[in-house]
């Protein structure tokens, strides 16, 4: 690890001055932050404690929906009453997700923030754009079975590790940052980035912006959802291939659909005019198989991660089909 | 009555130590002026280093030197001073010997400073450049070039019986399948470790992570050209090593190295990632042709493995004894042909060539049960042997068929349909399989010392070591039970080079070897004592022979009389005050050689697989174990609960990936090599059937350590075959070979 210096703020305004300075960086939970520091992965030379900012509360918003302070630790949003009985999805996708060690030290807007989990990314002896711009990728070419299938680009194929964003990205939360130039609401589909020319961005967080809070709309989906995750062990495992299925139903009619995949791109995947075909649509087997069809259109295998294209669409179909059953859990 | 502690669960005598912390690792000892080394590893798989520039970690303050291969002082450079206990035949590495690179991640640098923060720091600032030289890691690409070694590591493959080829072409069914896994390493939750103190005087004091102190001795004595007297070496306690402690590893010459050119103790200790820069199980491809007659018996099989080695050492396992140990067949043919690449030595890791050539052999075997159409249980009991057919001797025991007795009754096997796919649940595919195993029973020379303090304190000892084992416990009890005291009187000392001789802690050899040499040092220390009573005249004992005497609570008293018991403290306080001493080296009994000594285990899986996701699911297991007499059955069902949990990672997830690109293994942490979790584990049940043996060694005991993970992989395997109809011949086993 390399020398550091290191500072506590109490308020948003000081966190936002201290971290403009030259590679100076948040901590909150540090749970993945220090591991990456460990190996050399990143190396910031200021430390910004934020975690004596008021940002620790969940509370109702005027619009009907849930405001999530960004360092309420992933272990209370998961078991908080409101995200229990309103988000059950949300919840779901968080407890998937690392183990009770680390939700307890994770925070909703670092878990936002958390860097993927590419073998090569963790090793500063591979090359590596996303570490290390230029470098080239190893993955393409290398081993590749946790990585992307979509929205990949001839520079990386990492994926956004994230449970939680999943289920963030299908119930369409807004995150609330704030800069320099004052606070601005980020709609979750445009929070992540592909990794296009310029995959060392994950986000498009500002270097000086931090995210204050993540707004839930009204709208939960508590009746009909599924968080199903597919990984190589039962537990403590990042997703092959994960799925947040909501259904709003009317009947067996479908009023509103939503899906988001994790472990398969940059990014939580969704496809709204997927998600648009299955309005009004029979809850059935065969539409479920025809927009997972549409969902992993221009999806692309690299050898060791093609079966996730298949894999994926199946998911698709029996996450629906058990949110349709509310049997969220297989 | 005299209390019998063998044969009964007892707690770990180090358990209390080790929950509350203050069971001490190797690297958790202390030294005055203790300073930090730490590794700096390469980036290629081949070629050379062109330079390695030093400077800015020289510069920064606190940093005490930077060790590579152009600073390394000379010592020695024979080969035979390199070698160790478990060396396999060839050439040794030798860290920081020259500019050469023989594998990625090879040891390149130790930078040592006064903290282990500012050593890391600086071991970044060490810049490095490589001339690189094309490597050669991909084994399937390679096999083509495989060879048999001059000499092999282990026992060379069995010769041919009757003519395999011929008997396999005539048939009537026949398989020929490869079957394979990639490497897997140990991964021990402590990492290695060592810490070295050079004394005034020359000599050494090490504390260090190995299953035997005195192999580290010998190589540190032989290396460094240090008379072995002079080379002290602790390692109390070990947190699991699984064989990756069999030999030294490149931790312990460098820390040694940097304190002798330095004269302050050093410690190295290795991160998680660097744990995969050393030894591992090897990749491995088996063929298995396999003739049987429409009636399901045997007719021929041949086994031939191919390996994995380094390009400096020719290292390998028994895969292909098993036919020969486990069935029946007159025709068979093995060998065993390395493949040699760019990669550090493969190293014996758990049940070595046991779980290689079981997972095999045991799903071939289910395959050619389908074939036959009959019951894979049934198979295996029609070709069941009570001969060892390598050796050409019986068995001293083999209660394999009360395994399969009392493991199909409770896992309720007799209600299995023969076809797959004939049970389901919701859109999981129930399956259930079972694979049998052996693994040797070796007695090795050990010795040991006791000594009986005035006090009536029995202190045990022996240079062998504890690797989470139980060994401090069913040692104190052999010990507690032969002396007839209250095993709370009773200690048993490990871990230090000046104990009696032992041999290295592996193989399953601890409690019969170790465990055989702590009865007889008792014994002896009882004649010692019948001595010391009669020379002082002591009435009852007069005429008695050592064999006429028995020891029970803590008294002496003739076998024929029990009520004229004599304290031991009573006797003891006739030898002046002084603690009686005795020592003994403990060998195999002639008679073992007549026989072979193998333990048996039969192992009954059911799994679900989803039928569209490929998920798999272990849901139950049984493992009925035939292990001589079982010294304490609670340790010994931890142990082989370890292995049952080794074995589903094993089957379903340990892999190591080797990039070829790159010459390099990819997923070197804990977060990208999986390991079972909780989450994986079903209800297991260990059953220990009654074993006895009078020739294994004095104490009917097999060893535990291996037993537990041969047959756990093929049995999964050969479950998910029954949940899904699918054949996968590739360990682990993951969702993609199965959707």
């Amino acid at each position: 690890m390399r020398p550091f210096t290191f500072t506590q703020v109490q308020d948003v305004d000081s966190a936002v001055q201290e971290v403009s300075a030259e590679g100076a960086k948040f901590i909150a939970g540090g749970t993945n932050l220090l591991d990456l520091m460990k190996i050399d992965v990143m190396s910031p030379s200021h430390l910004v404690d934020i975690t004596k900012i008021a940002l620790n509360t969940i509370e109702e918003t005027e619009e009907g929906g849930i405001r999530l302070g960004a360092l309420v630790t992933n272990a209370d949003t998961a078991y908080h009453e409101l995200v229990e009985t309103r988000y059950p999805l949300l919840s779901h996708a968080i407890l998937a997700g690392a183990t009770a060690q680390l939700r307890n030290m994770a925070t909703n807007g670092g878990n936002l923030l958390q860097r993927t989990r590419c073998y090569y990314f963790y090793d500063t002896q591979t090359p590596c754009n996303k570490r290390e711009p230029g470098s080239g990728c190893s993955a393409i070419e290398g081993y590749n079975r946790d990585l992307a299938i979509l929205g990949t680009s001839e520079h990386c194929i990492a994926t956004h590790p994230s449970d939680m964003c999943v289920a963030l990205a299908a119930l369409e939360a807004t995150v609330r940052v704030k800069g320099p130039q004052g606070e601005r609401p980020i709609p979750f589909a445009e929070f992540h980035r592909l990794p296009g020319d310029n995959p060392h961005l994950d986000s498009n967080l500002q270097p000086d912006e931090i995210i204050t809070a993540i707004d839930l709309p009204a709208q939960g989906f508590a009746q009909h959802y599924t968080y199903l995750k597919l990984r190589d062990r039962a537990s403590y495992a990042f997703a092959l291939v994960s799925v947040a299925a909501a259904l709003d139903l009317e009947g067996s009619i479908i009023k509103e659909a939503r899906i988001a995949l994790g472990g398969v791109a940059h990014k939580p995947w969704r496809v709204p005019e997927a998600e648009a075909f299955l309005r009004g649509k029979e809850a059935t087997t065969e539409n479920f198989r025809r927009v997972a069809e549409a969902y992993l259109l221009g999806a692309k295998g690299y050898g060791d991660n093609t079966f996730k294209v298949e894999l994926a669409k199946r998911a698709i179909v029996r996450a629906l089909e058990q949110a349709t059953k509310m049997e969220p859990t297989s | 009555m005299k209390e019998n502690y063998t044969g009964k669960p007892a707690n770990r005598v180090d358990g209390h130590a080790k929950v509350t912390g203050t069971a001490k690792y190797a690297a958790e000892f202390d030294a005055p002026n203790l300073v930090h080394g730490v590794v700096v590893n390469s980036a290629i798989a081949k070629g050379r280093i062109k330079s390695i520039d030093t400077s800015e970690a020289l510069a920064l303050e606190g940093v005490l030197e930077v060790f590579t291969h152009e600073n390394r002082p000379g010592y020695t450079w024979l080969d035979k001073h390199y070698q160790d206990e478990d060396s396999p035949p060839g050439s040794p590495f030798r860290p920081l010997n020259s500019d050469k690179i023989l594998f990625s991640m090879q040891p390149i640098a130790l930078v040592v400073a006064e903290t282990f923060e500012l050593a890391r720091y600086a071991a970044l600032l060490v810049k490095v450049e490589y001339e690189r030289e094309p490597h050669s890691t991909d084994f399937e690409a390679n096999i083509s070039n495989a060879y048999k070694p001059k000499k092999y590591k282990s026992t060379p493959p069995p010769d041919p019986r009757g003519d395999a080829e011929q008997a396999f072409a005539a048939a009537e069914l026949q398989l020929e399948e490869v079957y394979s896994h990639t490497a897997q390493h140990h991964n021990p939750i402590e990492m290695h470790a060592s810490i070295a103190i050079w004394q005034e005087d020359g000599s050494l004091i090490i504390y260090d992570k190995i299953q035997g102190v005195q192999n580290s001795q010998e190589y540190i004595s032989n290396a460094f050209g240090v008379p072995k007297e002079k080379v002290q070496v602790y390692s109390p306690f070990v947190g699991g090593a699984f064989g990756s402690g069999l030999r030294p590893q490149y931790q312990l010459f460098l820390a040694v190295l940097a304190a002798r050119e330095l004269k302050r103790p050093v410690k190295v200790v290795l991160t998680r990632q660097q744990m995969f820069s050393f030894g591992h199980r090897p990749t491995t491809a088996q063929r298995i042709a396999m003739g049987a007659s429409p009636d399901g018996k045997l007719q021929a099989i041949q086994h031939n493995a191919f390996g994995e080695t380094s390009t400096f050492e020719d290292y390998n396992e028994d895969v292909v004894i098993w036919p020969g140990v486990l069935y029946h067949c007159d025709n068979v043919q093995v060998s065993h042909q390395l493949v040699s690449l760019d990669v550090y030595t493969p190293l014996d890791m758990r049940a070595p060539g046991g779980t290689t050539g079981t997972f095999a052999l045991e799903i071939a075997i289910d395959e050619m049960a389908y074939k036959a159409g009959l019951d894979p249980l049934e198979f295996r009991l029609k070709n069941y042997t009570d001969t060892d057919y390598n050796e050409g001797k019986p068995f001293s025991s083999k209660e394999l068929k009360e395994c399969y007795r009392q493991g199909a009754e409770r896992f309720g096997w007799a209600n299995r349909k023969m076809a797959p796919r004939s049970m389901k649940k919701g859109h999981q595919l129930i399956g259930w399989g079972m694979a049998h195993g052996g693994w040797e029973a070796k007695q090795k020379e050990a010795a040991a010392k006791a000594v009986l303090s005035p006090e009536g304190k029995l202190e045990v000892s022996c240079a062998t070591a504890d690797i989470g084992t139980g060994t401090y416990t069913v040692m104190t009890q052999i010990a507690a039970e032969t002396m007839g005291l209250p095993i709370e009187d009773v200690s048993f000392k490990l871990g230090d080079s000046s104990l009696p001789k032992s041999p290295l802690e592996g193989g399953s050899w601890t409690v019969s070897s170790v465990g055989s040499a702590v009865k007889q040092v008792c014994e002896k220390l009882q004649e010692e004592l019948l001595k010391v009573a009669q020379k002082n005249g002591h009435e009852i004992f007069k005429d008695a022979k050592p064999e006429e005497i028995s020891f029970a609570n803590g008294r002496m008293f003739l076998s024929e009389a029990p009520a004229q018991s004599v304290p031991l403290l009573e006797v003891l306080a006739l030898n002046e005050g002084k603690p009686l001493e005795a020592e003994v080296s403990a060998k195999p009994a002639k008679e073992q050689q007549k026989y072979s000594s193998y333990s048996h285990s039969a192992t009954f899986a059911e799994v679900q697989v989803d039928e569209d996701l490929g998920t798999v699911k272990v849901t139950r297991l049984v493992s009925a174990i035939a292990g001589g007499k079982i010294i304490n059955p609670k340790t010994a069902r931890s142990q082989i609960l370890g292995g049952t949990v080794w074995g589903i990672g094993c089957a379903l997830e340990e892999h190591t990936v080797m990039d070829n690109h790159l010459g390099r293994f990819i997923n070197h942490d804990l977060d990208k090599y999986h390991l079972p979790v909780n989450a994986d584990i079903p209800e297991t049940d260990v059953i220990f059937v009654e074993e006895k043996d009078e020739i294994v060694n004095p104490l009917g005991a097999k060893g535990l350590g291996e037993i537990g993970i041969v047959s756990v992989a093929p049995a999964i395997a050969n479950a998910v075959f029954h949940a899904t109809g699918k054949r996968i011949r590739r360990l682990p086993i993951t969702l993609d070979m199965l959707m």
